[in-house]
């Protein structure tokens, strides 16, 4: 099994580990996860300086009636059982192509997603999200024929592009399953999918939108 | 959406940060409660804290939560961790009141959750870092957040799969916490302050530098050399 070469790099990781990224960009970050236990290892010793920052700062005394509230509470809260041990099955399963989270969001069944064709060769999918509509960021899972190749364009604000199936290569390299794109606006894409296809979750930092003059939606494929 | 919507508490809900112009002049920092308002001998007991050599650890008394629903361990448990919760929910934003409700909701997770707390896997303080990380994402901001299932078939294990027995392994895990305590005080103010930030203020890094005035790269450079200090000292090859 191969392990990604492009990740998200350190700043990234610790964003998504205290909790600072909205849910498009955690998405795509967790989804790198679940194909890098380099990554993995690292959100894990972020988590430990999360749990280390709580240790020391500075304490504010609570109301006294607090603890007594919850004490009175505890009984209306049994435990949540834990999850149970997975049973394995004794032939080794075949492994899904979208893993987990982004598994969740989207099923396992790419066919039946309302796919909408932007042009020749290139199809893209909203990934309907939890939180409020009108989101910070979109996710959206696309797909590129062949050597196909979107018109170029540079980057306004942060996007990620994570491959999930076959490839693309750019000025930054080659990427394939597992690899995570991130792009600024300081970089210009000349992107192109790989001889077998590329499938990719794309997601759009809409934190920056809003300083771009139409709102624009970039990703190393789409211009709108 | 009106799942969590419903069961948010008033003191809780802000203006959704995206529209809310109001929330830009607030000071970054929230001014501390002054400590002449608490008296000394305040009820919260502060138990089991790292430095007070107690001789029942924070992990011990999560553990008899979990094993045997020790409430004495519990109360224990609240007494350290609910004040510093508490500190870290005002920084994200809530007010006193809903911090205090918020800290109610962690600890009651806490206690139904105890029983998967591991050992090995993670300090006290860092279990429940996560567990009021991910609570106020899904009350604060009302969204999921998006975490790896360590069971999915998709998920490509670590290439040193083989670990040591457990009993070594929480050893491990408890000696690396001190070591990264001492570590974090020993950082150069200006990159343990932008760690903070970092944890503690709901904000990407890309929006602190702009927020802050801190060029993207410097944000950048000093996160990295402040967490590449922190990992050295978890992994004790400092
Ligand atoms: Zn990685």
């Amino acid at each position: 099994m191969t392990v990604p070469t492009h990740h998200p790099g350190d700043t990234l990781l610790i964003d998504y580990a205290g909790g600072a990224l909205d849910e498009a960009v955690s998405l795509a970050v967790a989804t790198h996860l679940a194909l890098c236990p380099c990554c993995r290892l690292n959100v894990a010793e972020m988590e430990a300086v999360g749990g280390a920052l709580l240790e020391e700062i500075e304490p504010e005394a609570v109301d006294p009636a607090s603890l007594e509230a919850v004490l009175a509470r505890l009984d209306e809260h049994p435990p949540l059982p834990r999850a149970a041990a997975p049973v394995r099955p004794p032939k080794p399963i075949p492994v899904p192509l979208i893993p987990e989270p982004l598994r969740r969001y989207v099923g396992d069944d790419l066919s039946r997603l309302p796919w909408t064709r932007l042009m020749r060769g290139m199809d893209c999918c909203d990934i309907p999200l939890s939180g409020p509509p009108g989101g910070r960021s979109k996710a959206r899972l696309m797909r590129l024929g062949p050597g196909v190749g979107p018109p170029h364009h540079t980057h306004r604000g942060v996007e990620l592009t994570l491959v999930l199936d076959g490839g693309f290569t750019d000025d930054l390299g080659q990427f394939g399953r597992g690899d995570l794109s991130v792009a600024d606006g300081s970089i210009r894409h000349r992107p192109v999918a790989d001889e077998e296809g590329c499938l990719c979750l794309a997601v759009t930092d809409g934190l920056l939108r809003f300083t771009g003059a139409l709102g624009l939606i970039l990703n190393p494929f789409v211009k709108f | 959406m009106t799942r969590t919507a419903a069961k948010t508490p008033t003191a809780l809900r802000r203006p959704d940060p995206r529209f809310a112009e109001g929330l830009r002049t607030r000071p970054h920092v929230l001014p501390l409660v002054p400590r002449a308002l608490f008296p000394l001998n305040a009820p919260m007991q502060d138990i089991g804290s790292p430095d007070t050599g107690s001789d029942q650890t924070l992990e011990d008394r999560l553990l008899a939560v979990g094993r045997e629903r020790d409430r004495a361990a519990f109360a224990a448990l609240f007494g350290h961790f609910a004040p510093r919760l508490k500190a870290y929910l005002r920084r994200q934003g809530c007010d006193a009141a809903g911090a205090e409700e918020l800290v109610q909701e962690v600890m009651l997770l806490v206690w139904r959750r105890a029983e998967t707390y591991d050992p090995a896997q993670a300090s006290a303080s860092t279990w429940v870092f996560t567990i009021a990380r991910n609570k106020r994402i899904d009350v604060l901001r009302r969204e999921q957040r998006p975490e790896i299932d360590p069971d999915d078939p998709a998920l490509v294990p670590a290439l040193v799969p083989d670990r040591p027995e457990s009993a070594d392994r929480r050893l491990e895990t408890q000696e690396s916490a001190g070591r990264l305590r001492a570590a974090l005080k020993d950082l150069p103010p200006e990159q343990a302050e932008l760690l903070r930030l970092a944890y503690f203020e709901d904000k990407p890094h890309s929006v602190i530098s702009a927020e802050r005035g801190i060029p993207l790269g410097t944000v950048k450079s000093r996160l990295r050399l402040a967490m590449e200090r922190l990992r050295k000292a978890l992994r004790d090859t400092a």
